[in-house]
């Protein structure tokens, strides 16, 4: 296969950067999108000129460092990650312009690699359920109903990868955020701070300058782990009612 | 010098209960004078920083990815192993003990895997109590499988997302570490030197990697949980980003390494298409609970998984079954792997490139039904579509195995110190646990007992020996010498300007390595490989092409210093897998092998850890033993038959 390549670079974040176009000759339908890139990059070496930079580290799916944006498409057509799109998804002679996820929380670093620690800032907010390494219960002292279990499950596959973030015209972290709210919010371990975690995790995100929900759903559907748009409603629901009842807990300390 | 292992005395079962109370203890008050360097967030790393930091400690971790969350532990799919006898199936520590010092075919320390055994139980408890969504039964109790071989059921899992679950409770706990402000976290950071002052460890040099300015981190100990060197194979199941570099470095100051040559193929691969090939991608081992591993039983060149219900059942050779039958499709790994190869080179290997077995669910689709199978193995079925395009449901399969996991790593002892005070290894950077084969569903079990429940006590005893609050300045000599050779070895890699791109010396590494130093090794094998590492070792430093500068995100300076490092580590390898002209768990030496081709242990021999010493630059490395002594189990060869 041929392919055309408009490829985003840019030297780093403070300057700006522009399309460029390559042309990947070999191309064979069993590479991975960014094995292609790998091909492309080191004829660029041979060359002389400076490979493209993207993130990629597992190259299983599951990691959530491989971004890019494919065709206006995070992720590209698939409803996968990066590193799991094959060119056999492309037709020969195709022109597939690559950009990195755009959005104010996410600046660009160089070419396609962006800043996502926002998200770990979200996640240090309260994303998770304050116990100690030990002196904890037997693990079947806690029974969940598998249901329940599973359902967690479904919210706890997220992978941070931010392609919620990149699908969304307003760059909103909602769907992120939510999977994280569900999770503990379904799970008994996760009851004693129910309140003040969807509280917390909700404030730094909006400090954070991630959008409003947009109630489009684009999230959802490029999500690459199918992560539900019920997580969002869930949030929504969990905030309202701990904006109304959390000042019962706050009035005798902050809980936390 | 000799290796101490610092295993107490006494009884089995009493061992780490003992040396727990006798461990000196730090007061409370003061522990936050005291600042802990973990390196790596994988399992190992996330779970140590997050119980130093509980605990008092001042941690400041560091991790080469954007986000603590990225680390390759996130990958692992099948599960993790408690001896928690939740099925009354006749678990018990002692049999998860006994498991894993038979599977690591007795090359590992009988205290050290005890104490595994025995924190297993407390690591399910713990994960449960962060909020990790493990499978459950209906009422409400936790889940179990049986895995990889072991006769009891007791696998704790997420779907075929356990590793990612762990982690992400893990990272759950150190996030809220750095909330409290008891950790500091350095993501895209890369450690590039240890420092050493008056003989102990007291910091690290770093590399930002977004800005690439060098920088110097003190402490009063250091934590390497860095994972493991599979990628010096170039191709392996590894996170493209896995290196070695922490590791080599803290070696080269002194840090002995043990039982380099012990790797890991797995048998459950996802086999090579073409030369583009960037990695190899693992599919769970669970599936071979139902799977059916076959090749043709005469030679079929180039048949394909579309055509393989062509083939009659009497002409197929379902080879583990046959040549085991009471352990079947369940053998252990190492065994798998070699048959696998051993029918690819009889020339019965199938697919394209003739290098790769079936696995195939046709009958225990047609015995469970496909919706069963689907709640099973549903993500790997998808993942192995998404890859191959090929649909599992409707034909069988291609697997090849792939370098997985090393066994070796920095040596250490009871305490998970190196051979340099203040410098420890954690999780798959270290040697320890797994003898020379690890079990399915051992290595996160290892990554969390040594980051939540081991090195939270032995440190203390380190720490304990030091003055609270003797901080030490980054200004000294120690630490700007240091820094001085790494911005050297940059400077170099920059100016050599040759011909040959970094991704290409190191598949040419990767080559010798799996030729030579991969399933199988011969003495002759070996020597070839050491001439040819050499070589290629002077064809990096003359003819490598590092383009850009230090000073900026400069992805193939990140990478030409981690080749260098796996290169060197490369010989190395081959030294040990030379010096140990016996087979033992994933270390198979053809000239050691029974008369029907089975691996063949020389206990009176190698019953030792091989801890190997840097002694300058090409200077040979000085092999160092710690005999292993066993009090309690008796060696026995391995039979899966």
């Amino acid at each position: 296969m041929k392919i055309t390549l408009k490829v985003w670079r840019q030297k780093n974040n403070t300057s700006k950067g522009a399309f460029k176009v390559y042309q990947a000759e070999h191309v064979s339908e069993d590479m991975s999108f960014l094995e292609m890139l790998d091909v492309l990059n080191n004829e660029l070496v041979v060359k002389g000129e400076d490979p493209v930079a993207f993130d990629h580290d597992c190259r299983e799916g599951i990691c959530g460092m491989c971004s890019l944006y494919i065709n206006g498409r995070p992720h590209g057509p698939q409803q996968t990650t990066t590193c799991q799109l094959h060119m056999r998804t492309f037709k020969d002679g195709e022109t597939i312009t690559i950009e990195p996820w755009r959005a104010k929380a996410f600046p660009v670093l160089k070419d396609l690699v962006v800043d996502r620690t926002a998200f770990d800032r979200i996640q240090q907010a309260g994303g998770y359920v304050s116990i100690n390494t030990g002196g904890v219960p037997d693990g079947n002292a806690i029974p969940i109903p598998k249901k329940i279990a599973d359902e967690a499950m479904d919210a706890a596959q997220c992978i941070g990868c931010g392609a919620c973030v990149a699908a969304c015209k307003n760059a909103s972290a909602m769907l992120f955020v939510s999977a994280k709210v569900s999770q503990f919010a379904l799970l008994p371990q996760g009851q004693a701070e129910r309140k003040e975690r969807v509280e917390k995790m909700v404030a730094q995100m909006d400090a954070e300058d991630f959008g409003a929900c947009t109630n489009t759903g684009a999230c959802e559907a490029e999500c690459p782990k199918g992560i539900s748009l019920t997580n969002i409603a869930r949030m929504n629901r969990e905030y309202f009612v701990a904006s109304l009842t959390s000042y019962e807990v706050q009035a005798k300390g902050d809980g936390a | 010098m000799k290796l101490e292992s610092k295993a107490p005395q006494g009884p089995l079962a009493e061992k780490w209960t003992k040396h727990k109370f006798n461990v000196k203890l730090v007061n409370p008050a003061n522990k936050r004078k005291y600042e802990v360097i973990v390196v790596g967030t994988g399992l190992a790393g996330a779970s140590a920083a997050a119980s130093l930091g509980e605990l008092g400690y001042n941690v400041k971790a560091f991790c080469f990815q954007d986000s603590p969350r990225r680390a390759h532990s996130i990958a692992a799919q099948g599960g993790i192993n408690a001896a928690k006898n939740y099925q009354n199936d006749g678990d018990s520590v002692y049999r998860l003990f006994y498991d894993t010092i038979k599977g690591g075919d007795y090359r590992a320390r009988e205290a050290n895997v005890h104490r595994l055994a025995e924190v297993s139980v407390n690591i399910i408890d713990q994960c449960v109590a962060q909020g990790v969504p493990f499978a459950r039964e209906y009422g409400g109790t936790l889940a179990n499988r049986s895995f990889g071989g072991a006769q009891v059921s007791r696998t704790f899992y997420a779907r075929g997302q356990t590793g990612q679950q762990l982690l992400l409770g893990a990272y759950s706990a150190l996030n809220r570490q750095i909330a409290n402000g008891k950790v500091k976290m350095y993501t895209r950071t890369e450690m590039l030197d240890v420092v050493l002052v008056d003989g102990k460890a007291r910091g690290i040099v770093t590399r930002n990697l977004v800005t690439g300015k060098i920088e110097s981190h003190s402490a009063h100990a250091v934590l390497l949980a860095t994972g493991g060197y599979g990628n010096v194979f170039f191709l392996s199941t590894n996170a493209k980003g896995s290196n070695v570099t922490a590791a080599w470095r803290a070696h080269k100051k002194g840090a002995f390494f043990g039982n380099p040559c012990y790797t890991q193929i797995h048998p459950t691969c996802i086999p090579v298409t073409g030369d583009h090939q960037s990695k190899l991608t693992l599919m769970s081992e669970s599936l071979r609970n139902d799977g059916r591993v076959w090749v043709p039983k005469v030679a079929k060149p180039g048949l394909r998984a579309k055509d393989a219900a062509g083939i009659a059942e009497d002409d197929r050779d379902y080879f583990l079954e046959r040549k085991y039958p009471s352990f079947g499709n369940l053998v252990p790994r190492d065994v798998a792997s070699r048959n696998a190869k051993y029918m690819c080179d009889e020339g019965r290997g199938v697919g394209q490139t003739g290098r790769a077995v079936f696995l195939d669910f046709a009958d225990a689709i047609k015995r469970d039904g496909r919706n069963v199978i689907e709640a099973k193995y549903g993500n790997l079925f998808d993942m192995y579509k998404q890859i191959t395009g090929d649909n599992p449901y409707e034909m069988p399969m291609m697997i090849y195995p792939a370098v997985h996991y090393t066994m070796g790593g920095l040596w250490v002892d009871y305490n998970l110190m190196t051979t340099v005070p203040g410098l420890y290894a954690l999780g798959e950077a270290n040697f320890s646990d797994h003898g020379a084969n690890r079990l399915g569903a051992s290595a996160l079990m290892q990554g969390l007992a040594d980051g939540y429940f081991v090195i939270p006590y032995t440190i203390g005893n380190y720490l304990a020996d030091m003055k609270a609050g003797e901080k030490i300045s980054t200004d000294l000599p120690e630490f700007k010498e240091a820094e001085k050779q790494v911005n050297e070895r940059i400077s170099k890699l920059l100016s050599i300007k040759g011909k040959k791109t970094v991704d290409h010396l190191h598949r040419d590494l990767g080559h010798i390595m799996w030729e030579y130093c991969g399933m199988s090794r011969t003495d002759a094998g070996l020597r070839k490989a050491k001439g040819k590492i050499q070589e290629l070792k002077k064809e990096f430093w003359n003819n490598v092409n590092v383009l850009g500068g230090s000073g900026e995100l400069n992805q193939e300076l990140e990478k030409a210093m981690r080749v260098a490092d796996f290169i060197e580590l490369g010989e190395l390898m081959v030294d040990d897998a030379l010096n140990r002209s016996e087979s033992c768990g994933g270390h198979f030496r053809e000239e050691s092998s029974t008369p029907d081709g089975e691996a063949q242990r020389k206990d009176d021999e190698f019953m030792y850890v091989a801890a190997w010493q840097y002694t300058g630059e090409d200077q040979p490395e000085v092999l160092h033993k710690e005999e292993l002594i066993y009090e309690t189990v008796k060696p026995t060869q391995r039979s899966y038959k």
